[in-house]
């Protein structure tokens, strides 16, 4: 075992060296895994510093620190862990964190998978936050409207109205890419001015709106048997959207690898012109997918609609469907890779507000720890070069797309 | 001496792309470089340009040895460099674009137009180059636009000016104009390296010709002590042939009919002008003929992946004028494509993926819609056993193969399918001759298998050792079509070089197009 590596045998014999090692192979040579842990890493540092730029007892001590630099550390310190705890026991540290966390990554998840299919297929869908909206709009209009189905199909309608809203979303810039070649970013991202302001609209018609006559614009509230079941007690807020997004996972893991449709969406993803000539029909792959993405955004405001909040109110979903881009980014363009950024961001949101409330420290605090930690993975260069990792030839490359 | 190259070698992997090549270049001296395709010109040009380092060599201007790092100091060596593709912003002016980079500035940097615009002028007066330095970029000719890459590198000082076959996209009329232009830059005493593979052009415009093939410099020689036919057995070499075993053609029913296909290119050019041309099973066509005659646009009409403006292509008796790839391939085409990097292969896909590109919803591939990996797997590696590709394994991805073996990939997912014609454009460039034996050993194998081969290629080599007939193209037209050994490779140099036969080679006066 240990003289593989040593004696390169001929071309085509060579035998796989054994997991370990691999893994440790790729971990020293620079590869995107070793650069997240590190970059992660370095944005809890930068964290760190505006922790105590935040924290004023240790800034005071600071004044002082050149007649007691102990002090200034020892307070500066304090200021870190004590954030840094509240942090992660808001995250993790009991079944209600935990709930929460699981609350806040699901919807990232669903529109993270979304803007991660789409990238496989070499297509940048800016449009998450529009496709969430109407996802949002769809599964609230089923879920008030109908009433007195039973949950096992009420709660599917409203679903498969979301996942149609949120798709029909994007198969516009998908049309739009394929008949006229207009760019995907700039249409699916004009789109979300377009479906904020049409969600005001609809919010203040009687159809739509909780009072008659409208006097505030927030939608009617989704009916019981609509609504996703919680799954850990009625007094914690995690329900069925966790599972489901967790399966949806699966599923896109499946389908970009075990099916034909998913390996065209790679195929048009790494190289449209060679797919072209075996055959592939780059054009309507290209609406497939952007629609196929949309379904999932949209259903990731399904899930926040029918597991959380029952209603709709003006700018739905925050920032969401742009935070999907991120995860996405993150996790590397794959479904697993997703669930875990997701997973990440969810335990900072939910860790974040405990930190707010028991330190005073802002919850701005770990979107910005979270900015970092993706700048700082997104240009490996400057991580390779703080920590003076090697690099690997050809490990650059994450995305295509931009043409 | 104003510029001398001393044994300059620049070598990409196993590819020597030049071989210790020396060339000489005085002052006030028109100097052709010629070469077929592939031959290493435009490396070396590359290298005189700061933009490939030489691994051997040295590089002398005015008998000083330089060190060429970047085109900045190239630039400042005086070596200006007019590319194939034209570096221009279209939505600048011809002024704008001349100066950007050492724009003349007013005080607090603002651009000083009216100095930018005489300059020009005066520039385009000196050399007779007819450029308004008002005019949008993107309101000119190809013609006029290459006029205002020349301006731009007279306007760096360039003594030496590189031009990188500059015909090749040019009128006849702009063709003459520009030779004009180029003797009047002769006059004030520049010197210009011209870079072309066309034969009639050197010897009317050129002072001394310098002819390359394979990366070596073969000879150096005047207008008036050569031939064009002397110029072509130079480029395309009497040397080495690549011999394939094979036995005389079957040819039976024909499989591909091409009918009067002509094929307009975007610019508005026409690519490809009624061509017919006819393949039957068991036998092999060479399509002969120097890049960019239509060769491409040919390939591609006949693969779907082109509409033509007019004509017809029947394969197997059935029309697939205008069809999708698809339905091509579907018919039973094998298609090695002209450019594997980008249009045969995914780089970042594995050997085994890249080995159904085209046939991964077909069984036993996929069933329904669900890949089945087991039988992609065994099929992957059953073809690396059988078309010899060296790889660790197959999933391993294809830009870690080297040339040869990438385009084994490509030859093995193609030949694997049930197919009754092969496609394959340039199915050997800048392979290493094993591989070039090899593909070619299994193009004759799969014609005695009774399939149809249409072979399009540029080396000479290639289409003496494949054609069971051979068809000449130029100028977008099929020359002549003609079975193998009725013309000598010399003559077949010269139709593709644009010249005529006349029982045997004809003289200067060629490249009646």
């Amino acid at each position: 075992m240990s003289t593989e590596v040593a004696t390169p045998p001929e071309d085509g014999a060579r035998p796989r060296p054994s997991a370990p090692r691999r893994l440790l192979a790729w971990m020293i040579s620079g590869n995107t895994f070793t650069v997240t842990v590190l970059a992660f890493f370095s944005a809890l540092v930068v964290g760190a510093i505006i922790i105590v730029l935040a924290t004023p007892s240790a800034m005071t001590a600071w004044h002082y620190a050149l007649v007691s630099p102990g002090t200034a550390l020892s307070e500066s310190w304090d200021a870190i862990t004590n954030a840094y705890g509240a942090l992660v026991s808001g995250a993790v540290g009991s079944r209600q964190a935990l709930s929460e966390t699981l609350v806040s990554t699901t919807p990232l998840l669903m529109a993270g998978l979304g803007v991660a299919l789409a990238f496989r297929a070499g297509l940048f869908n800016i449009g998450g936050q529009g496709q969430l909206i109407l996802g949002a709009i769809g599964a609230t209009w089923v879920g008030f409207s109908m009433k007195g189905l039973p949950i096992v199909l009420h709660l599917p309608l409203a679903l498969l109205a979301a996942a149609v809203f949120g798709g029909a979303w994007a198969f516009i810039p998908g049309i739009l890419k394929a008949r006229t070649g207009a760019h995907e970013v700039i249409t699916s991202m004009m789109l979300n001015y377009v479906a904020l302001n049409l969600l005001g609209w609809i919010l203040i018609q009687s159809q739509f709106c909780a009072t008659n006559p409208c006097t505030d614009a927030i939608s009617k509230i989704v009916v019981p048997g609509a609504r996703l079941p919680h799954i850990a007690g009625s007094n914690l807020r995690v329900n069925l959207g966790i599972v489901l997004a967790v399966a949806f996972t699966f599923g896109v893991a499946w389908l970009l690898q075990r099916s034909t449709l998913g390996f065209e969406f790679r195929m048009i993803g790494l190289n449209p012109e060679a797919s072209g000539v075996a055959g592939v029909n780059t054009k309507r792959l290209y609406v497939v997918a952007l629609t196929m993405s949309g379904m999932l955004v949209g259903l990731a405001g399904a899930f926040s609609v029918l597991g959380v909040d029952y209603q709709v109110s003006p700018v739905y979903g925050g920032t969401t469907g742009f935070d999907a881009i991120t995860v996405a980014i993150l996790g590397h363009g794959s479904p697993l890779g997703v669930a875990l950024a997701s997973l990440l961001f969810g335990a900072f949101v939910s860790g974040g507000r405990s930190m707010q409330a028991s330190t005073g420290i802002p919850l701005q605090l770990v979107v910005v720890i979270q900015a970092v930690f993706v700048l700082f993975v997104a240009a490996p260069g400057v991580i390779r070069t703080i920590y003076r990792i090697r690099v690997r030839r050809g490990a650059e490359r994450v995305f295509g797309g931009w043409g | 001496m104003l510029l001398e190259l001393n044994g300059i070698t620049k070598q990409f992997g196993d590819l020597v792309a030049n071989d210790h090549i020396d060339l000489t270049l005085e002052q006030g001296e028109i100097h052709a470089l010629l070469g077929e395709n592939g031959a290493g010109k435009t490396t070396l040009m590359n290298v005189l340009y700061g933009l490939l380092q030489p691994d051997e060599g040295e590089i002398r201007i005015e008998d000083e040895p330089v060190h060429l790092v970047d085109p900045r100091a190239a630039i400042a060596a005086g070596v200006g460099m007019v590319h194939q593709n034209f570096m221009l912003i279209p939505v600048f002016t011809v002024a704008e674009n001349v100066v950007l980079g050492f724009e003349p500035t007013r005080p607090f940097g603002i651009i000083d137009k009216k100095k930018a615009r005489a300059f020009i002028r005066e520039l385009s007066e000196r050399y007779g180059l007819l450029v308004d330095p008002d005019h949008l970029v993107s309101d000119l000719s190809v013609g006029q636009q290459q006029r205002v890459e020349i301006v731009k590198a007279l306007a760096r000082e360039a003594r030496v000016l590189i031009l990188d076959e500059p015909t090749a996209v040019l009128t006849p009329q702009e063709i003459d104009y520009l030779f004009t232009v180029m003797r009047s830059i002769k006059e004030s005493g520049h010197s210009i390296l011209f870079i072309t593979h066309k034969l009639g052009e050197v010897l009317s415009v050129a002072d001394r010709i310098t002819v390359i093939r394979q990366g070596k410099v073969v000879g150096t020689v005047k207008p008036e002590e050569t031939t064009d036919d002397q110029l072509a057995a130079m480029m395309v070499g009497r040397g080495v042939r690549l011999v394939v075993d094979r036995g005389p053609s079957r040819p039976g029913e024909p499989v591909l009919e091409v009918g009067d296909l002509s094929v307009v290119r975007e610019s508005g050019v026409v690519a490809v002008n009624s061509v017919s041309l006819e393949v039957r099973s068991g036998e092999i066509l060479a399509v002969a003929g120097v890049q960019g005659n239509g060769q491409t646009e040919l390939t591609q009409a006949i693969m779907g992946l082109r509409p033509p403006s007019a004509g017809t292509v029947i394969i197997r008796a059935a029309d697939v004028t205008g069809a999708t790839p698809r339905h091509v391939l579907r018919t039973g085409v094998g298609h090695v494509p002209e450019d594997r990097q980008r249009d045969g292969l995914i780089a970042e896909f594995t050997i085994a993926e890249n080995l159904i590109l085209d046939a991964h919803d077909e069984t036993p591939y996929a069933h329904r819609g669900v890949l089945d990996w087991n039988a992609i797997k065994s099929a992957a590696n059953e073809r690396i056993r059988e078309f010899d590709i060296r790889a660790r394994s197959v999933d391993v991805p294809a830009r870690t193969l080297s040339g040869g073996n990438q385009q084994k990939v490509i030859v093995a997912r193609e030949l694997s399918r049930d197919i009754r014609l092969i496609v394959a454009s340039q199915p050997t460039r800048g392979l290493d001759v094993g591989s070039i034996e090899y593909v070619h050993r299994r193009l004759v194998q799969a014609r005695d298998e009774g399939a149809a081969v249409l072979v399009v290629s540029a080396e000479l080599d290639e289409v003496l050792a494949l054609g069971d007939r051979i068809a000449v193209m130029h100028g977008g037209r099929i020359v002549e079509t003609f079975d193998a050994g009725e013309h000598t490779r010399e003559e077949i140099g010269l139709l593709m070089a644009g010249s005529s036969v006349n029982g045997g080679g004809a003289r200067r006066e060629g490249g009646e197009e």
